[in-house]
């Protein structure tokens, strides 16, 4: 923390530790809790009549997909356009990329333009660390392939703070294709950085193989992780992951709803107010059932709410970090 | 907009430049204090009566100190308890942002009614350069269109304006130069009410 000596006493101040923001891995407790501090004040923007800031008028910020993303990349452009920077969108079906470009030249290109910042989304794990290394702007990484998706992770665990009042102690339950999840990654990191126990359950073959040198705990009975949790973050079954390798992970989608698949009959048997999360899109009746989906104890719809306050916060710590030109 | 309140401000003489060698001086105490406030809200009930059209709105962080001793002043004053209240941050306004070394992190902002057609009066402890002013306008405004603003500070560090800003309502005028610093503070969260003038050693 900076020595408290401005004028008129302002509020406390800090800093992120890093540059950019490339995987949770790289942050800080401290990190994680400013931006959830930042969030706040942001999450009250949100409800205001005019939700728009001028913080980033002069900063201009590229969203790259290089993978489809409906939500991600409209959290993040809204997010954008109220702290009122200036964007620029690029899809990987309308890209230079299919024509045989590097991913550096791609991006230098786009920087020569004058771009401060770059929101990327990319199927292969490690692309923002690269990216982050070769080129000139601030890098924020909106889901590396398998690695990481930490903006998901900072929302998540903002919105469980938000419901419980703590993160600290929560007992965290993450349910699914832990395998080929960067969401689970991200979110196992950011949970226990701040002090939540985390659990794992899902089908053996969708389980990473040295997944407990991580500290979690791992189950593979629903009901007795149920019994356990205090928050239960249904993943998504990634269709289209599954069997790209060539291997079928589970005989079939009947089967996987039937062991691991929330409904409102084994909500109630475990008779406790579980808080339901799910990092969306839902495939009702597959994961989860529409009734636990729309459960008073489910905050599905607080986590997309969140996501935009949160990837506020986010831009707008890095932005602070750009040097401002001399003479602007 | 009505001209500045003047009355009585010869009464409240500015204070002198101290000498470059003091370290720290007292310019209201806590008996004077009292008074200062009792007066601000006299001012405010002589130009609105019984305040029903003002909404009265504190700027963080240290303007809703002054704004929260105000409104239990004016309330037990006027025996009511519907003065219309507010706290605004102004953090994603300034315009030091990314010009300081610090990241300005927000404080809440608590202010649940449209400013629509009310009068408003804004409140901060010490008014210096007039950029937080501007801030405070500029993030206002995101509630509404005010049928009118007005100022309220307990300090003014006049001769140091950077903008086109004055207050209506005035504690109390301090002629300082740069590197002086003006500190209020408060009973409930520093121990007594007072206002120093300190040299910053920064």
């Amino acid at each position: 923390m900076s020595p408290n000596n401005l004028i008129g006493g302002s509020a406390p101040s800090d800093q992120l530790s890093s540059d950019h923001l490339l995987g949770i891995q790289d942050l800080s407790a401290a990190d994680i809790e400013l931006v959830f501090r930042t969030a706040d004040g942001f999450k009250e923007v949100l409800n205001r009549p005019i939700k728009k800031v001028p913080s980033l008028r002069d900063i201009t910020i590229a969203n790259l997909f290089f993978e489809n993303s409906t939500r991600t990349r409209i959290s993040f452009e809204l997010a954008e356009k109220r702290l009122s920077a200036d964007t620029i969108n690029f899809s990987s079906s309308s890209s230079s990329t299919k024509k045989g470009e590097t991913l550096v030249d791609t991006v230098n290109n786009i920087l020569a333009m004058k771009v401060d910042m770059v929101v990327m989304r990319h199927p292969d794990p490690g692309a923002a660390v690269f990216l982050s290394r070769h080129v000139n702007a601030r890098i924020v990484n909106a889901g590396d392939g398998t690695h990481e998706h930490p903006t998901q992770a900072l929302l998540d665990a903002y919105s469980i703070r938000e419901k419980l009042g703590k993160v600290k102690g929560v007992k965290v339950l993450i349910v699914g294709d832990i395998l080929h999840s960067r969401v689970a990654l991200s979110n196992i990191l950011c949970l226990q950085k701040l002090g939540a126990e985390v659990m794992l359950c899902g089908p053996t073959t969708l389980m990473p193989r040295h997944v407990a040198s991580l500290g979690v705990k791992v189950e593979h009975d629903l009901d007795k992780a149920l019994r356990w949790c205090d928050v239960a973050n249904m993943l998504r079954i990634q269709l289209e992951r599954q069997g790209s390798d060539g291997i079928a992970n589970f005989p079939s989608l009947r089967e996987y709803s039937m062991l691991f698949g929330l409904d409102l009959e084994r909500y109630k048997r475990v008779g406790k107010d579980i808080v339901i999360m799910h990092p969306g899109p839902i495939n009702r009746g597959v994961e989860i059932t529409s009734e636990v989906a729309d459960h008073a104890n489910s905050i599905i719809l607080d986590q997309v709410e969140n996501g935009v306050a949160v990837r506020m916060a986010v831009l707008y710590l890095l932005a602070m970090r750009i040097p401002r030109a001399q003479g602007a | 907009m009505e001209a500045p309140l003047q009355s009585g401000a010869s009464a409240f003489r500015a204070a002198p430049i101290f000498a470059p060698a003091m370290q720290s001086a007292t310019l209201i105490g806590p008996k004077a204090f009292g008074l200062t406030i009792g007066r601000l809200c006299y001012q405010l009930i002589e130009d609105h009566g019984d305040l029903r059209n003002i909404a009265l709105i504190g700027l963080q962080p240290r303007g809703v100190l002054l704004a929260r001793r105000l409104r239990i002043e004016l309330q037990r004053i006027l025996k009511a308890e519907h003065l219309v209240y507010g706290e605004l941050d102004i953090t994603f306004h300034r315009d030091d942002f990314r010009h300081r070394a610090v990241t300005a992190v927000p404080s809440t902002t608590d202010l649940d009614f449209s400013l629509d057609g009310k009068h408003v009066v804004l409140v901060d402890d010490v008014l210096y350069t007039g950029r937080s002013i501007r801030a405070g306008l500029d993030a206002m405004l995101t509630f509404g269109r005010p049928a009118g603003v007005q100022l309220l500070v307990l300090v003014d560090r006049r001769f140091s304006r950077e903008l086109p800003i004055q207050p209506d309502y005035v504690g109390k005028w301090v002629d300082s130069i740069a590197g002086q610093r003006v500190a209020v503070e408060w009973k409930e969260s520093d121990g007594q009410d007072r206002i120093l003038l300190n040299r910053s050693n920064a």
